[in-house]
């Protein structure tokens, strides 16, 4: 099954999250911050930009031989008495969990934050199933209680103001709380902590899965993450495949950038390493240990168009740096992913078709190219994606037709001349004091907030035979 | 390469780009027949279209020693995209001669040439907006900015957030229009704030994008071609 289309067009949604001023201002602050610390933290890093090349290099090396990695971490999952489970669709992934949940007779389930668990849609079929999920990232458990979804891969809750925060703190607790983000993240605290020792089920996602010695990583800077994977009896963990890498040596180059990438900190506060079930004569640690492998679309792009995407380390980069996501925010792209890698992974999940204007949701400046930490080409892969809507016919027809006659006008330089004149004579009634300051149709979009130059009175080329016989010495 | 929107929107760029590379001993051409390097239908995924309109503009400039393109964006789809968009051997090879010998005016000026020395043409206050294409795709921040620091008469001033796109990016102006002028709105309170008299780009689609939201607000500041600002040589 793949995700709901959402139900307004992408410019209404566009349009709606322009006009949200807490938006507005909450992206503005977070993402300047987080451009400003990413820049920083690789500025004091010489060997940043080689470890870049070198995390690509493993992420493309894995992936040719993607299937001997899984075979190994399942072997070395299962050698520590790990169980694993292989779910192609997110409906398998989510019965998958729910008969854990079953078996072990889970009802409440304390949650770290994994975007591999919203791909799927878990928190509603846990829901469904009599199974309480609970969000313990500040950021997710905020986000739940507004009942909204994340609108950032890192930073969930980016979306919303401290001072919204703290009124659905007080909506929720009923009291006055006070827009403190220390006194926020103490109440929260101390609301999870009792819900972490009653848990029945910790479900967290993976950062890395390392072959080599069964490994699932996650990287956290709140403890949630530790207390999710280790206090409750039932640990499960929901992995996309090509999260799979071979070794401890790799993880030490990809731990060297994410967090830069991501919050600018050279390393996140917590890394946590998780080697399957308690053993014996281990003090602590979960009864049972599930691996949870997720395709959903991934194993596919392998050799598809989006190959290049399956490399993403999930930092979130690409969207601080985003000029449309810093405008937008995440929820308006309408989909689990959110920003540039977002419109790319939309298209692995639900198909290219899913993403016809999606795909257009970017001024291909480049930026989140720039960003990445293992130099994903989005903006090439996003004009993929156009092609690929435009060769299936599926592109709105007024548009193939409009791009149809300007193909053709600029391979006949003497239609795209007559065009030329033709314009010069069709602008007349709008042009004032030498500018276009309001056109009919699509052209509108410019002139609403834009004046538009007419077409000169002589054209460049109708001036060279002149220019040509200048005397220039 | 005059460019279609040089052609059509900013002719006197391109007239004071002859001029200039006159001035400096450059022999200028112009062959007949140029429509638009293709850009917008390859950004917007009309592929075989894009390839036919790059396989004409390849023949066009078979001649030329050297193409001067006064707009990133155009020098950067010549330079990087036209040779991947041909399928037989003999095109991609001369889609790759002329990649090779098309420059973008900051880097042919800098780079070829090794001019950077120039009077100011308007005086003033003047600041700089990277095309994302020039900076990103050709990655060049640096020509355009010696040539500036350099000019005599005017005073070089950076723009806080130069790097950050202006929103323009072709259909993506009129597909998402509001998100469009929202970036550009950023942009231009940006240039604003410099306190300077222009904005110099190198592209004429960032121009159209910036010259439209300045004169809507009617702004005192204008933007301007690297072209215009400079004068003759020092």
């Amino acid at each position: 099954m793949s995700e709901t289309p959402p139900p307004t067009p992408l410019r209404e949604r566009a349009r709606q999250a322009l006009q949200d001023t807490f938006l507005h201002e909450a992206l503005t602050i977070a993402t300047t911050k987080f451009i400003g610390l990413r820049r920083e933290a690789f500025g004091e890093f010489p060997d940043g930009e080689a470890l870049r090349d070198r995390a690509r290099a493993i992420k493309e090396a894995t992936l040719q031989h993607l299937d001997q990695h899984l075979e190994r971490l399942i072997d070395n999952v299962e050698r520590r008495g790990g169980q694993v489970h292989y779910a192609t669709t997110p409906e398998d992934a989510c019965r998958t969990v729910l008969d854990i949940a079953k078996r072990t007779g889970a009802r409440l389930a304390v949650k770290s934050k994994s975007m591999a668990t919203e791909e799927i849609h878990l928190n509603t079929a846990l829901q469904a199933a009599g199974v309480t999920p609970l969000e313990t990232d500040l950021g997710e458990y905020i986000i739940q209680l507004a009942h909204e979804r994340p609108s950032h891969i890192i930073a969930p809750a980016i979306h919303k103001t401290k001072g919204q925060v703290a009124e659905l703190f007080a909506r929720e607790l009923g009291r006055e709380i006070e827009p403190d983000p220390e006194v926020l993240t103490r109440i929260a605290r101390a609301e999870l902590r009792e819900k972490f020792l009653i848990a029945d089920m910790g479900i967290s996602g993976a950062n890395f899965g390392v072959a080599d010695t069964g490994t699932i990583v996650l990287v956290t800077n709140e403890g949630n993450g530790r207390m999710v994977t280790s206090l409750p009896r039932v640990h499960v963990a929901v992995m996309g495949v090509e999260k799979v890498i071979p070794s401890m040596t790799d993880l030490a180059v990809f731990l060297a950038i994410l967090a830069k990438s991501a919050t600018g900190q050279k390393l996140s506060v917590y890394t946590s390493l998780v080697n399957g079930p308690r053993r014996g004569g281990e003090l602590e640690g979960p009864e049972e240990f599930h691996l949870v492998l997720l395709d959903n679309g991934r194993i596919r792009q392998i050799a598809g168009p989006l190959r290049e995407a399956l490399s993403c380390l999930r930092c979130g980069a690409c969207l601080n740096v985003c000029p449309v996501y810093r405008q937008i925010g995440g929820h308006a792209y309408g989909y689990t992913y959110p920003g540039p890698i977002g419109i790319l992974l939309t298209a692995m999940l639900n198909g290219p078709a899913s993403v016809k204007d999606l795909a257009h949701a970017s001024s291909l400046c480049g930026a989140c190219a720039d960003a990445c930490p293992v130099r994903i080409d989005i903006p090439r892969m996003l004009i993929e994606l156009r092609r690929s809507v435009v060769e299936r016919r599926i592109a709105p027809w007024p548009e193939r037709v409009v791009f149809g006659v300007f193909g053709r006008l600029l391979r006949r330089p003497a239609l795209y001349r007559l065009a030329a004149r033709a314009g010069r004579v069709l602008q007349r009634p709008f042009v004032r004091r030498g500018a276009i300051r309001r056109l009919p149709l699509f052209f509108g979009g410019w002139t609403r907030t834009r004046d538009l130059p007419p077409i000169a009175a002589r054209t460049f080329q109708e001036r060279w035979a002149q220019l040509a016989r200048e005397d220039h010495r | 390469m005059v460019t279609c929107l040089g052609d059509m929107f900013y002719p006197e760029v391109g007239e004071t780009i002859v001029r200039l590379l006159r001035r400096l001993g450059v022999a200028v051409d112009f062959p007949a027949g140029q429509t638009c390097c293709g850009l917008p239908l390859f950004n917007s995924g009309y592929h075989a279209d894009a390839a036919a309109v790059a396989r004409r503009t390849v023949a066009l400039f078979e001649a030329a020693e050297a193409v001067v393109v006064p707009s990133g964006s155009c020098a950067w789809m010549v330079k990087h995209e036209y040779p991947g968009l041909m399928t037989a051997p003999a095109d991609r090879a001369a889609a790759e001669r002329l990649a090779g010998r098309t420059h973008e005016l900051s880097q042919f000026l800098v780079k070829r040439l090794g001019r950077r020395q120039f009077h100011s043409a308007v005086g003033g206050q003047l600041t700089y907006h990277d095309s994302c294409h020039l900076l990103r795709g050709l990655h060049e921040s640096e020509s355009p900015r010696a040539l500036l620091r350099d000019l005599a008469g005017s005073e070089f001033v950076e723009l806080p957030g130069g790097d950050e796109c202006c929103g323009f990016g072709g259909s993506f102006a009129v597909r998402l229009p509001e998100v469009s002028a929202a970036i550009l709105d950023k942009k231009l309170t940006q240039v604003e704030a410099t306190g300077a008299d222009c904005v110099v780009a190198c592209d004429a689609g960032c121009l159209m994008q910036m010259r439209g939201g300045l004169s809507r607000r009617g702004s005192r500041v204008r933007a301007v071609h690297l072209a215009e600002v400079l004068g003759d040589a020092r």
